[in-house]
């Protein structure tokens, strides 16, 4: 016999358990079955490896994914080398007063879409955009320089578009570190180096790390900015995926890639924690 | 108990108005449903239109997906239905004595029919047609007359295509070949696309950026940040109008020459108002009017009379008679040369 406190608990936790069964994991054994049938000459589906075959055998393929990954790992790190003093700054040193209010103006940009504020970009960088328009008027530049299409542009945009997935946890651990520390530490005559390597980053580090596999994922998983920002070189691995689906038809790769998508970045993530001898419990409480 | 009867209360407001609304789903292309169009359809009707823009490959993906539901009426182009059809079943098909056959030119009719015909069926209506060559820049590209001028070092840094299978077939063209001819056989056709692949590569230092967006590529011209561009006629046409440097050059390898077409999804919910919006839209003037504004070519029969004397301008001014007679129009793509094309524009793209 269930007693009724199980049974409320049951009832609030139906909705989310359908969610990820029929949302999520059905989805995902259909998508794993068909990524492990091909087409024969036939035209009819047979089990077959070589949807995952294609991807090491073909060096187009690994290497798209390679170029994504280390481009998201780069994202990133420079991710958090701009956000943490900006986290730091708002967290510890502005005046209480002021801090909600500057909260408010990094959260700002983040209630348009993903697409306008890459357009917003796209009109500022563009040859005859307004930071060329600038530069030509102050006599800087003399032509106008293409900003927009290379590896840069797109890793700025990918950065500006996961900002606020870093600062946010970023604030919230350098909010529970308490003060006092860094001014013993100060007492003490340690140097603003070691106060930053051995007191500031080991408290925030779960911050740090629940920040990184969020933002690692997005930009991993993003299409719009490298589409849009990367212009002619940009191939990203999810392009990869959606021109499988959509240009060759082939569902059976596309959903290989998708599932080589999955389990590549699982492991990247696991490494990473492994490294930074962090774990994931942790990062998440 | 209170909210749940307040929630039973929103359900039975929202539900059944949401339900019993007529409404017809177009999955069309950008453009092919102008406004005034729409709002006098729904006028005269009292059919609510609900548009969503897509391309053909996610169309086709679309359908697919659904397995032919979810859509009431569909635009793929001619070429792209008869494999697709036979394979994945996606479409139902036209039955023609509910569509005003009088209204529609009868060659551009028969010519979709055949082209569309799966097991003694044929599955689209043509609603408007147009061809796919060069804009240019006059100014600064006097000399693009053909698609080698994308790959023309000249060019360097002004240049932009889409990376999609029309660039490649444009491209065996200036090279001289017939894809074509070798859509049957699909080695050859893989050897020839394979060679296009390498060429596209090496001259991609030239490229500015490769097009997705049409209103995009507009811009880029409009700002003579692009010089040279393959693109579709009406593009051409439309900045012409407003910067008489910019036009649509018929290439001396011939025009690709599409149809697009009506095509009914095969578990559409509403095939009434579908055939009704067929009808509307062929009407010669609601077609003159589609076609004044977005300057595509009609399939209505009596648009003529309807339409601006630009728009015969335009045509006279980009076509010569040998060029109309030189445009190569699309036959039906068979099945897997689409995934021969993706895997090279896939590597043209990942290549440095």
């Amino acid at each position: 016999m269930i007693n009724k406190g199980q049974l409320t608990l049951y009832i609030f936790l139906a909705p989310v358990l359908l969610w990820l069964l029929l949302l999520i994991v059905i989805p995902h054994i259909d998508l794993f079955i068909i990524s492990l049938q091909i087409e024969d000459d036939m035209g009819d589906m047979v089990w077959s490896l070589d949807n995952y075959r294609a991807f090491f055998d073909e060096q187009i393929y690994w290497l798209t994914f390679v170029r994504t990954a280390i481009y998201a790992i780069l994202t990133t790190i420079l991710t958090f080398l701009i956000t943490f003093p900006v986290a730091f700054y708002i967290t510890k040193v502005m005046s209480f007063k002021y801090s909600g209010f500057f909260t408010i103006l990094l959260l700002v940009p983040f209630w348009v879409s993903e697409m306008v504020r890459i357009y917003g970009w796209m009109i500022l960088l563009r040859e005859s955009g307004v930071f060329n328009h600038f530069l030509l008027q102050i006599g800087l530049i003399e032509v106008p320089i293409e900003m927009l299409y290379n590896d840069i542009s797109m890793v700025m945009g990918l950065v500006y578009t996961s900002m606020l997935f870093m600062v946010v946890p970023l604030m919230s651990s350098l909010e529970g570190l308490d003060d006092s520390l860094i001014e013993a530490a100060y007492d003490l005559g340690a140097s603003k180096l070691v106060i930053f390597s051995k007191i500031v980053i080991p408290y925030i580090l779960p911050g740090i790390t629940s920040g990184a596999i969020v933002v690692f994922m997005l930009t991993l998983g993003n299409y719009l900015t490298p589409n849009l920002m990367g212009g002619k070189n940009s191939l990203w691995f999810t392009e990869q995926i959606y021109n499988q689906f959509i240009a060759s038809f082939n569902w059976n790769q596309g959903a290989a890639f998708g599932f080589l998508l999955l389990v590549l970045s699982t492991l990247i993530i696991w490494l990473g924690l492994k490294l930074t001898r962090q774990n994931l419990s942790k990062a998440l409480a | 108990m209170k909210i749940t009867g307040i929630i039973t209360a929103i359900f039975l407001a929202l539900g059944p108005a949401s339900i019993s609304a007529d409404t017809l789903k177009l999955l069309t292309w950008k453009g092919y449903a102008p406004k005034p169009l729409v709002d006098k359809f729904e006028e005269q009707t009292g059919i609510k239109v609900e548009l969503t823009y897509s391309n053909n490959e996610e169309m086709i993906a679309k359908l697919r997906a659904t397995r032919g539901s979810g859509f009431d009426l569909a635009q793929p182009s001619q070429d792209r239905i008869s494999s697709v059809q036979a394979k994945y079943n996606i479409y139902q098909p036209m039955d023609y004595s509910r569509i005003k056959t009088d209204q529609i030119v009868a060659s551009m009719l028969k010519a979709v029919q055949n082209n569309t015909e799966v097991n003694g069926e044929s599955y689209a209506a043509p609603f408007c047609y147009g061809t796919s060559g060069l804009v240019v820049n006059k100014r600064f590209a006097p000399n693009a007359n053909d698609y080698d001028a994308l790959m023309d070092t000249n060019y360097k840094g002004r240049i932009s295509y889409r990376l999609k299978r029309p660039t490649l077939i444009a491209l065996a063209f200036a090279k001289g070949d017939d894809p074509f001819a070798k859509y049957a056989n699909e080695a050859a056709y893989s050897d020839l696309m394979e060679g296009i692949g390498d060429d596209l590569i090496n001259a991609k230092h030239l490229v500015k950026n490769y097009w997705a967006n049409g209103d995009a590529l507009l811009e880029l011209m409009r700002n003579n940040e692009v010089h040279v561009a393959m693109a579709w006629d009406n593009g051409g046409w439309k900045l012409h109008e407003q910067n008489p440097d910019i036009d649509f050059v018929a290439p001396k390898s011939g025009a690709l020459g599409w149809i697009d077409t009506f095509a009914i999804p095969s578990k559409a919910k509403n095939v009434d108002a579908a055939y009704q919006w067929i009808n509307f839209m062929l009407e010669p003037e609601n077609a003159a009017y589609f076609t004044n504004q977005e300057k595509y070519g009609t399939a209505s029969k009596g648009a003529d009379q309807f339409l601006d004397p630009t728009i015969a301008g335009n045509f006279s001014r980009s076509f010569t008679q040998a060029d109309i007679d030189n445009i190569n129009w699309y036959p039906p793509v068979p099945a897997r040369l689409e995934s021969i094309e993706g895997k090279i524009l896939d590597k043209v793209k990942a290549a440095n």
